[in-house]
């Protein structure tokens, strides 16, 4: 058995321990906002916060996961919900698919920087592949939740 | 030209037909299926396929087209919500399954709005006359004084009914024969910036694409495939393969040799993905490789090059390229050739199927569910009706996942597991 903290919850799973994290927390555990896309971690589609630091999930094994914070795009953070909705507010997802990956990517942006400039974003989100092409509105709606964060 | 017109029964019937291939309106027909039916509490009102006016003002839009980032839920229902005059925070937007009823579903081609526009706006503009009608009798005064106005029908005293309370009254009325379309500078969605309706889903990730669809005790495939394109299984050697936990079962699917066939292969199914492609990993399976196995890229390319300039079949003559290049002060030429592409959609092409008896459910990113659909009842040899194909979200399409043959493996498998426990 290898327990898993996700979202602060905790998770008791049976599976080998080379299972890749992606895979427990999408077929085992069933939180399915985390997509798989490549599986080779190239995309970014699958990215988590381990600890405190993103990760493609489809490239770490479970075993390296256990007694670790996992925060999923379910879970909380002080930035993902901000910018959720400076997702929502600035109409940002296409077809959807990757923007968890590039939400989570995002929020551990935030989490080490509180004004990233353009460069700074290119650099953070270059992992992170948008197959509709929506870096320029991702770009805006990273300002924007700066933007928001300092009126606050 | 006028931009508002009166549209008689027939050429209203006429221009549907045209419009989406034989589109059937039906009236007070649920758009619902039975087992979905709206709360026990409220009263809905069809008066068309497209829309459903609950007794509680809320509006049911659905959309017929797949979304795949084409905003697709959003711009053909906020067209009927548009000519309906409808609150759009009022809307709900529900996925039409694959059925011959909405016309053609095929998400392909970018022509989604230019097919389906006017349509869209009749069906919005039928539902608004009907419930300024349902007014105009319960008030006892004429049409013509009433106007509707976002989700309320407005008399010109100034009194006024929400469309919610015109449910009742409105369920018992013919669609009209004769209406008028807008006019266009009157549009308050159409052309304007509306918040997509699925972004909050996309952002939070509860949005459920084609990967994301889970049914209890479902059960993950993952097929090997012939590393030459329609070559097929000689043999194979599933030991290995079954001694990894979570495997469940290995089995072969044929190729069915027509365009867009099952490319077949060798199935591993277990209780997990992860499972499932470690499976495929310890296969060992022997490919006849097929006539394929001496094509030659580079050849292929060399020769459909040479072909450009060979006379072809003239589809469109305009111009006289021949004697442009004569005249032409300066020529410029260039080759431009591109290689075999992969779509590559960021979701895989994959489907959810579950046969059970002479009936099957479908969940796939399917950007044509018709075709899906007629494909599995023809494989199944079951009616079409027996036959549910649900369209999720599409990561990405690109004209992939207008195919059906990932959704036609799916229930190949999944006939395969039902077989097998009988």
């Amino acid at each position: 058995m290898i327990t898993l903290r996700i979202n602060g919850e905790k998770h008791s799973i049976d599976v080998a321990p080379d299972m890749p994290l992606l895979w427990a927390i999408r077929d085992i555990i069933g939180f399915t906002g985390t997509k798989y896309g490549c599986g080779k971690g190239l995309c970014g589609s699958c990215k988590v916060m381990l600890d405190g630091s993103p990760v493609q999930s489809c490239m770490i094994p479970v075993s390296a996961a256990k007694n670790k914070s996992i925060i999923t795009i379910e879970g909380e953070s002080k930035n993902l919900q901000l910018l959720q909705e400076s997702w929502v507010e600035l109409n940002v997802p296409q077809c959807g698919f990757c923007q968890p990956g590039q939400l989570i990517a995002a929020t551990a942006l935030l989490d080490k920087n509180d004004n990233p400039t353009d460069e700074d974003i290119n650099e953070a989100m270059i992992g992170n592949i948008c197959r509709c092409g929506t870096y320029q509105r991702i770009k805006k709606a990273i300002h924007r939740t700066v933007e928001l964060k300092n009126q606050s | 030209m006028n931009p508002i017109k009166n549209i008689s029964r027939r050429s209203f019937v006429r221009s549907i037909g045209l419009a989406s291939g034989g589109l059937i309106l039906a009236c007070n027909t649920s758009i619902f299926s039975d087992k979905e039916k709206v709360p026990e509490n409220l009263i809905d009102f069809n008066p068309n396929l497209f829309v459903q006016l609950n007794s509680d003002g809320s509006l049911i839009l659905i959309a017929s087209r797949s979304e795949m980032g084409n905003g697709v839920r959003t711009s053909l229902t906020s067209v009927i919500a548009d000519e309906m005059e409808a609150d759009w925070d009022m809307v709900t937007v529900k996925q039409g399954t694959g059925d011959k009823k909405y016309g053609d579903q095929n998400t392909d081609g970018s022509r989604s709005i230019r097919y389906l526009y006017e349509t869209m706006r009749q069906m919005g503009a039928i539902a608004k006359v009907m419930l300024i009608s349902a007014a105009a009798q319960t008030w006892q005064v004429s049409e013509e004084e009433c106007m509707a106005e976002n989700h309320f029908v407005i008399h010109s005293s100034g009194k006024k009914l929400g469309y919610g309370d015109l449910v009742e009254k409105a369920k018992t009325l013919e669609p009209p024969t004769d209406f008028k379309l807008k006019n266009p500078k009157d549009f308050k969605y159409i052309g304007k910036h509306l918040k997509g309706v699925d972004v909050k889903e996309y952002a939070n990730g509860s949005a459920v694409f084609g990967l994301d669809k889970r049914l209890p005790n479902m059960k993950y495939a993952a097929i090997e495939r012939c590393p030459v394109t329609f070559g097929t299984v000689k043999s194979f050697d599933k030991i290995e393969a079954l001694k990894i936990p979570g495997v469940e079962n290995v089995i072969e699917i044929p190729r069915i040799a027509k365009p867009f066939g099952a490319l077949g292969g060798v199935v591993v199914i277990a209780s997990n993905t992860w499972a499932a492609f470690k499976g495929k990993e310890a296969l060992k399976v022997e490919w006849d490789f097929g006539e394929n196995k001496v094509y030659d890229s580079e050849k292929y390319m060399n020769m459909i090059t040479k072909n450009v300039h060979k006379q072809g079949k003239v589809s469109k003559d305009t111009g006289n390229v021949n004697r442009a290049f004569k005249n032409a002060s300066k020529i410029v030429e260039s080759t431009f050739q591109l290689p075999h592409l992969s779509h590559a959609p960021m979701e895989t092409p994959n489907a959810v199927a579950w046969v059970q008896g002479d009936t099957c459910e479908v969940w796939a990113p399917t950007q044509d569910p018709q075709s899906a659909r007629k494909e599995v009842s023809n494989y199944l040899e079951t009616d079409r009706e027996n036959v549910t194909i649900n369209v999720t979200f599409l990561g990405g399409g690109f004209g992939r996942k207008s195919k059906p043959d990932y959704v036609f493996e799916a229930v190949m498998v999944s006939k395969a597991i039902t077989a097998s426990k009988t």
